[in-house]
């Protein structure tokens, strides 16, 4: 009982830690960081991701064509194999100072979490490919579109149009897993509330804003997934 | 042969040749078609009608044998394809036009996309040209012989990305109107019905003024009521003198429009002539079951 009857004292120190000690200029760095990390990472793994599923739908004639299939395939076996905070730690500490980069810490974040999703979104990207209709390429090819130019042009939009849905889905998953950047040393929502719980060591509570925090922000994307979409589905309506 | 008829050579097919693994399609099927004939193709389903007309503009890439158009073997491998294609036509049962385009951005963007491409590779060339203008007098200084083999002028550009734009408008507006549907320029292909989709995919193909058209059952995938607006369509072509071949099941409209009429069955064109012929006369045993069959 003392627990739920100690909250609005709680909620007190929280709020004054919150209010007037900073707190809210530490949780607003972090949700900044939070939301750049997720949405580079999501720009750049979309390149990625749409470069790779393309190359993979390439007739493999040419051996150089293969070649790169193969080096997609590794990337993607790579990325999907270990987890993002071994990816992280092993960019941050490893590989980056290996080659003499020495890059702030957001950035390394901000291009590990696009690698990183660029693995997954390459697996939803060709999924997306492959539900075109086939005619579309034909019809492309057939007036001497060159494969890259009907692709760009007719099939990727379409092939993402399809899978939106999926799209927004990896941006949520993306948002949430940034909430382990603390483990290098990059300040987001999640390092935002422990600081101010561990500024009365009083955790109850800052917890529970941070979750609510992550809710909202989740239902802030899923209401704009929704916008989007009802915007992309202009050409499928029956009515112009 | 029709008034339209003449004797240039437009394809000059050698020795076809076409396999799908193990499975021999085309067993070698050699035939000249002319500028302005139009061609029927009829015969029996898993034929090799359509791989035929695919192999054309080498949709399917031929295992053997020999395509000639403009000038070069299309066949082979090595020429560039997208280039040859511009100017053969191909209309598909499914239509195949482009869902996240407008029907006026189906018919303008192959000609808008690839003028572009060209006017800038043109552009990329004369600038190349320009900055080894000096490196190239001197050559010809050194290189007495050959001075003239260092003579390289830039092309004048005649034209920009705004006019290749304003003319394909143009011309997409003109065979809309021709079809009667210059109203339906900005709806999506999703809103039409299927006969006004087929006849668009028709004018797409028309936009960039080609040499040839193919057809693959065209009226196959319609209604009933819409076929004959598809037909009238391309009826107006084959006046008009367009070169065509045309894969059907529509006996009575092959016999009205075409010059010849292939019959191809087993992977070769096992009999052909005038439709007079070859529906009042035909010699092939297995034309004769086959006309028994669908007339
Ligand atoms: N992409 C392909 N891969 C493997 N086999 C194929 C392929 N395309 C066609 N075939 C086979 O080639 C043969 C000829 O097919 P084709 O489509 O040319 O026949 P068709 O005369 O057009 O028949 P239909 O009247 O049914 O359209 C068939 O046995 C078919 O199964
Ligand atoms: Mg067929």
């Amino acid at each position: 009982m003392e627990f739920f009857t100690s909250l609005p004292k709680k909620w007190a120190v929280f709020y004054n830690t919150f209010a007037n000690k900073n707190g809210y200029k530490e949780f607003l760095s972090g949700l900044k960081n939070t939301v750049i990390i997720a949405v580079l990472g999501l720009f750049i793994g979309i390149i990625i991701g749409t470069i790779i599923a393309a190359v993979k739908v390439i007739p493999p004639y040419k051996r150089l064509i293969r070649f790169a299939q193969r080096i997609g395939d590794v990337y993607v076996a790579f990325f999907r194999g270990t987890p993002i905070v071994v990816q992280l730690l092993l960019g941050y500490y490893v590989l980056f100072p290996a080659f003499g980069i020495n890059l702030p810490i957001l950035n390394v974040c901000v291009i590990i979490f696009g690698l990183n999703s660029g693995a997954y979104i390459s697996e939803i990207m060709r999924g997306g490919i492959n539900s075109v209709d086939p005619g579309q390429m034909e019809a492309g090819r057939a007036l001497g579109l060159s494969f890259f130019s009907t692709m760009m042009l007719i099939v990727i939009p379409q092939a993402i149009k399809n899978i939106l849905p999926t799209l927004g889905n990896e941006f949520i998953t993306l948002i949430k897993e940034t909430s382990v950047v603390g483990y290098v040393g990059a300040t987001d929502v999640c390092v935002a509330f422990r600081y101010i719980g561990t500024n009365n060591y009083e955790f109850i509570v800052p917890y529970l804003v941070m979750a609510l925090i992550y809710i909202v922000i989740v239902l802030f994307i899923t209401m704009g997934i929704r916008i989007m979409e009802r915007r992309m589905g202009r050409s499928d309506r029956v009515h112009n | 042969m029709t008034a339209s008829t003449t004797n240039n050579p437009v394809l000059e097919i050698k020795n076809l040749q076409k396999n799908f693994g193990k499975l021999q399609v085309l067993k070698g099927i050699t035939e000249t078609i002319y500028e302005g004939e139009k061609i029927a193709v009829i015969g029996p389903s898993g034929g090799g009608k359509s791989t035929f007309l695919r192999c054309l503009n080498c949709m399917e890439d031929p295992n053997g044998g020999s395509i000639m158009f403009e000038g070069e073997d299309i066949a082979d491998m090595h020429v560039d394809i997208n280039q040859h294609r511009e100017h053969i036509g191909m209309v598909f049962q499914s239509f195949n036009l482009f869902n996240n385009k407008t029907v006026l951005q189906n018919i303008m963007l192959a000609p808008v996309h690839l003028g572009c491409a060209k006017l800038k590779k043109q552009k990329r060339k004369n600038a190349m040209i320009r900055i080894s203008a000096p490196f190239r007098s001197i050559l010809k200084a050194i290189d007495k012989k050959h001075a003239q083999k260092y003579d390289r002028q830039p092309v004048e550009l005649t034209t920009t990305p705004q006019q290749i734009k304003a003319e394909a408008e143009k011309t997409a507006m003109r065979l809309l109107q021709r079809i009667g549907l210059e109203e339906k320029a900005n709806v999506y292909p999703s809103t039409l019905s299927g006969g006004q989709k087929q006849r668009i995919a028709i004018i797409r193909a028309l936009a960039m003024n080609p040499k040839v058209m193919l057809f693959d059952e065209p009226t196959s995938a319609l209604d009933p009521e819409m076929v004959g607006e598809v037909l009238d369509l391309i009826r107006q072509l084959g006046e008009e003198g367009m070169t065509m071949i045309i894969v059907t099941h529509e006996m009575g409209f092959a016999r009205e429009i075409a010059d010849r009429i292939f019959f191809i069955s087993d992977g070769i064109i096992s009999e052909q002539g005038t439709p007079e012929e070859f529906f009042e006369h035909p010699k092939n045993p297995r034309t004769v079951e086959f006309l028994s069959k669908v007339l």
